[in-house]
């Protein structure tokens, strides 16, 4: 069937057949849950290399099983060698950063719901859409191969700092085809991400149903769209960053290789490039990038806050534009991951303080969570269980940024534990709970199924306990001046104190993973057996609640939904409790803008 | 079903929510390939603050390729602006218009043929990607333009697919984005040109 | 459930600090000159940082008890003063804590990078490789012969591409693997990559600064304490970074003498 051009146009045709409806869908849900999947292959697959890491770190003889069908060069018998440890820790790290954490809280969620939550029938270009997707799915494809090829992953960490990564095979084995496939998956990767974050920007400013202002979006579709804004700028450099990388390897040129590097006993043919660019063009991209991981997360947890606690905000209006100011501020930071690097010392001052400056809006946001806590009615289930959880690790993770946002401080703390321990509280842990609190939230909605919530808070005991053991403990190896990207530290005198805690550490995390099982079976169980679930399980006001679970094809039945008001009307004296949803005219509270 | 737009008509706010988002979709993409040409260009700056920065001399093509690039840009608008009102496209204004957007295809065509007679050129001196940091950034930037305007020409044969199809609805958006897209590409490759000449 | 999550939060929050608070983890030994400047910018942040990171996951728990379970019906309110109390709040106390540590930390910064080095600052050329330091004295001349990367050798031990047949600077030359160094005196560290991006780093020094082939970058410092102290790559250079260690050998002046004297006649 043609499109049609009417005045509000069916974006698309109901799908038919399987191959339209599962596989090539141009439905945003359905690619929203594609991308879900693909991040719970990509999050599993990391956390199991994240064991094999740790284990190898405190037992390096140990027969890790399994790791030999991987790689028999890597792990004869089982046995991790050293070497292959980095090769782990750079898939670990690119798994982690670009499949989960950009595709789940800002992919996945963000593709199902925020085309509901406006009111609009899909995206705006639900083919870019599809292709986004699968334009990502080949770029895990292409990561992927790199564990299958015979030299294996590469081993420059996630961050492939030049020349290292440029210089090709004479810089270690991984470094040949490994390398080539990481910079591929990464520059297609960069693609998709640039497509999705036209179609979000697009959708958001053009296709909001009558009476959704601005102002009356919710706050976890700010947090997409504003991500959105970010990732476009963000991925429109590491594409280009890329595409040079792989120019040097393959073409001969000097875009970040200088003069006289001997490697491997080979004088290298190049000349005149500039480690220092790859940096600067990296971190240009890599931090905004941990802004894309977090601000949907803080979006989404800001949501099912008020829902958990019946109340609005004290500020919905001061979240947002404390979000605004994040993502404008992530773009003036990028030299704080570089301050140790060659450049200019006074750049590291330039630097410092946009970064210091970055914790007032920080700050704002999580004092308007707490104490938007005082006086609310605070609904306690799995969900808001990781929401409360990711107040308290947004804190955790939050402050030890104070220590590396000052020059003079990074010093000492650059590249040990600290470091290690602060992103993985942000990213790995406050990110991630973002997501788990999405999902138990979200489930009913997008399966018409409760997840179960005996299991659910099972998850979050074990889960959020098991971080703080994991984590925390790192803050503390850095203050000892712990380096990291070593592979073991069972030889070196000066850590002997510490071992033990990095066998605390390693066991924290095998428990703390495990119980990330007990959440896949929730969700596959639940996805067939879960107690059905009524449109609006948590009497939520805003309009992907006003559908059906699942709603249907076209989100609102061919109907065009009318808003009145801003989703924020908890606490009050509603028609069926006390809410009043967004598609119902009563407003009865002025909410503290 | 016909969309009933007005030609001259070109304010976003007066589009159907469709077109509204395809306007906004084609001018955020374009503010992200001028972000990845920004990021190229400061590559080029670093680049340019080393020791075996030289000189290249740029092939005289490119200055004929810069006016069959700029005057498809103006073919474009003659057909854009004699396109009618209405979507039934039997006319001969509407014969006139594919005629225009035929021209404009053959000039681009003749861009992309003329920048590739600049690499042979480049190369027939023994100029190629890697000989030196001038030669890499030359190649690279008019590599990835081309790309960019050879999506341009495919998005331009669609267009004039659908409009020689009577039976098919023809979205006026469509062209109108292209147009936009079309004429970014004359400008970013002004700017290129000029970075080129002033920097390489 | 509320209640146990807010009992949770506090025993989390109090176990955390409690290592910090008896200093079960202290900072190696300073052996600097500048180190007490970072020192104290870390023990000044760590107080602040404390503060903010007990006092929050308290409020948050004192709220979590507070107002989870509450019987049905019960009324709410909001927080006297509302969301502007909280903005001026982050602004005002947030923002001059933080931006007062920023300026005050400045001084560690600019005595490490800003300050030059005294002109008889003892002048040594580190040179960072896979997966080796090596270490190079100037000789009793007082000179460092040219460096030719397309010279080096490492099957030959040339690890710094040495010329001494054709060069007079060079042939006096001293290389270590070892960072041999007098106590109280400041050293001028002239750091060359040859392959990769390596980095230097002596946590006892305080000192950390990232080799880039293609930049000539130096730090200087004072040791102040005889000794021997690991140095670390911090920089992933590849396969064998993990074994890329060497030692800085801090020892008195006469003994550094002697060592120089040894080196010169072998």
């Amino acid at each position: 069937m043609r499109e049609s051009s009417a005045h509000q146009a069916h974006v698309h045709a109901p799908p038919q057949g399987f191959w339209r409806k599962y596989v090539f869908s141009l439905d945003h849900k359905v690619i929203g849950k594609q991308y879900y999947a693909l991040a719970l292959v990509a999050v599993f697959t990391g956390m199991i290399l994240s064991w094999a890491m740790r284990i190898h770190m405190v037992w390096p003889t140990a027969k890790i099983p399994g790791l030999e069908l991987l790689s028999k060069a890597g792990a004869p018998g089982g046995v991790m060698t050293p070497e292959y440890y980095l090769s782990l820790l750079t898939m670990h790290g690119t798994l982690m950063v670009f499949f989960v954490l950009t595709n789940a809280p800002f992919a996945a969620f963000g593709n199902y719901f925020l085309p509901i939550q406006i009111g609009a029938e899909d995206m705006a270009f639900p083919r870019f859409n599809m292709m986004s997707f699968w334009i990502t799915f080949l770029a895990w494809v292409v990561l992927m191969l790199a564990f299958v090829i015979p030299d294996g992953p590469p081993i420059a960490g996630w961050t492939e700092y030049t020349p290292l990564s440029a210089i090709g095979r004479d810089a270690g084995p991984g470094m040949q085809w490994g390398a080539s496939l990481w910079g591929l998956s990464i520059a297609i990767f960069c693609i998709a991400s640039l497509l999705g974050a036209l179609n979000f920007i697009a959708t958001t400013l053009d296709l909001r149903a009558k009476g959704m202002t601005f102002m009356c979006m919710p706050i976890c579709t700010w947090g997409w769209f504003i991500t959105s804004c970010i990732a476009l700028l963000a991925f429109a450099v590491l594409l280009p960053a890329c595409i040079l990388l792989i120019l040097d390897r393959h073409a001969g040129t000097s875009f970040f290789i200088p003069a006289g590097v001997v490697a491997s006993d080979r004088l290298q043919p190049h000349s005149g490039g500039s480690p220092l660019l790859w940096q600067h063009l990296f971190w240009f991209f890599g931090h905004p990038e941990v802004y894309i991981a977090i601000l949907p997360s803080i979006g989404i947890v800001s949501h099912i806050l008020i829902n958990s606690i019946r109340k609005p905000l004290l500020s919905a209006k001061v979240v947002i534009y404390s979000m605004m100011s994040i993502g404008f501020l992530s773009y003036m930071v990028w030299g704080h991951h570089m301050f140790l690097s060659g450049m200019n010392p006074l750049s590291a001052l330039a630097f410092s303080f946009p970064t210091l400056t970055i914790t007032i809006p920080a700050t704002v946001m999580t004092l308007i969570w707490i104490g938007s806590l005082y006086g609310a009615n605070i609904q306690i289930n799995s969900a808001s269980l990781f929401v409360l959880g990711f107040i308290s690790m947004f804190v955790s993770g939050g402050v030890s940024g104070f220590f590396l946002a000052q020059p003079s401080i990074d010093i000492y703390l650059h590249a040990t534990y600290f470091v290690v321990g602060h992103f993985h509280m942000v990213m790995g842990v406050a990110s991630l709970f973002g997501v788990f609190a999405g999902t138990y939230f979200w489930f009913p909605k997008m399966t018409g199924r409760f997840m179960n919530e005996t299991l659910g808070k099972l998850h979050f005991w074990i889960t959020f306990v098991g971080a703080y053991c994991i984590f925390m403990p790192f803050h503390y190896l850095g203050l000892i001046g712990n380096v990291r990207r070593y592979q073991s530290f069972l030889d070196d005198d000066f850590m002997a104190p510490y071992i033990s805690l990095h066998q605390f550490i390693t066991i924290s995390a095998l428990v703390t993973g495990a119980a990330q099982f007990i959440f896949l079976a929730n969700l596959i169980y639940s996805r067939f057996k879960g107690k059905p679930a009524p449109e609006n399980p948590w009497n939520g006001t805003s309009l992907e609640w006003s559908v059906t679970s699942p709603p249907p094809w076209n989100n609102f039945d061919g109907q065009h939904p009318v808003v009145y008001h801003d989703p924020y009307q908890y606490g009050v004296k509603g028609p069926t409790g006390d809410f009043i949803m967004q598609t119902a005219p009563q407003r009865l509270i002025v909410s503290g803008d | 079903m016909s969309t009933k737009v007005a030609p001259t008509v070109n304010s976003k706010a007066a589009l159907p929510s469709a077109d509204r988002a395809s306007r906004s979709g084609i001018w955020v993409a374009i503010f992200a390939i001028t972000m990845s040409f920004a990021a190229f260009t400061s590559a080029l700056f670093v680049r340019e603050g080393t020791t075996d920065w030289g000189h290249l001399a740029l092939p005289s093509i490119l200055y004929f390729n810069t006016f069959l690039l700029l005057l498809g840009s103006v073919t474009l608008e003659i057909s854009r602006r004699s396109l009618p009102a209405g979507a039934r496209f039997e006319s001969a204004e509407t014969r006139k218009a594919i005629g225009w957007l035929a021209l404009t295809l053959f000039l681009g065509l003749a861009f992309c043929a003329g920048q590739y007679l600049a690499w042979h050129n480049l190369r027939a001196h023994g100029v190629y990607l890697a000989t030196n940091p001038n030669s890499s950034f030359f190649y690279l930037l008019t590599f990835i333009h081309v790309v960019h305007v050879l999506v341009g020409l495919a998005v331009l044969v669609y267009l004039t697919g659908r409009m020689l199809d009577s039976h098919s609805t023809f979205r006026r958006s469509l062209f109108e984005n292209t147009a936009i897209y079309w004429h970014f590409l004359g400008v970013l490759w002004l700017y290129l040109f000029l970075l080129c000449r002033l920097k390489l | 459930m509320g209640k146990l999550f807010a009992v949770v939060l506090v025993i989390i929050a109090l176990v955390s600090a409690y290592p910090i608070l008896m200093n079960k983890y202290p900072l190696p030994e300073d052996i600097s000159t500048h180190g007490h400047l970072i020192d104290k910018q870390l023990h000044d942040t760590m107080i602040e940082a404390g503060v903010a990171f007990v006092g929050a996951q308290l409020i948050l728990a004192f709220f979590l008890f507070s107002f989870s379970g509450r019987k049905p019906g019960s009324a709410l309110k909001n927080l006297p003063g509302g969301a502007r109390a909280l903005v001026i709040f982050a602004f005002v106390i947030v923002g001059l804590e933080v931006l007062a540590l920023g300026v005050v930390g400045q001084k560690a910064w600019a005595t490490v990078y800003f300050t030059p080095p005294k002109a008889d600052a003892l002048q040594i050329q580190a040179q960072a490789e896979q997966f080796a330091f090596y270490f190079r004295y100037p000789g009793p001349d007082g000179k460092f012969g040219v460096l030719h990367p397309d010279k080096i050798d490492e099957s030959n031990q040339n690890y710094f591409g040495l010329d001494p047949a054709n060069e007079v600077e060079a042939r006096d030359d001293i290389v270590s693997g070892e960072l041999v160094v007098p106590v109280k005196r400041e050293i001028q560290l002239f750091l060359h990559g040859k392959d990769v991006g390596h980095s230097f780093y002596v946590r006892e020094l305080r000192i950390q600064q990232d080799f880039v082939p293609g930049l000539e970058l130096s730090v200087h410092f004072t040791p102040t304490k005889i000794g021997k102290y690991e140095i670390m790559c911090t920089q992933l250079c590849g396969l064998g970074h993990y074994n890329m260690k060497a030692y800085l050998n801090v020892m008195s002046q006469a003994d550094f003498d002697k060592w120089l004297k040894d080196q010169s006649t072998q």
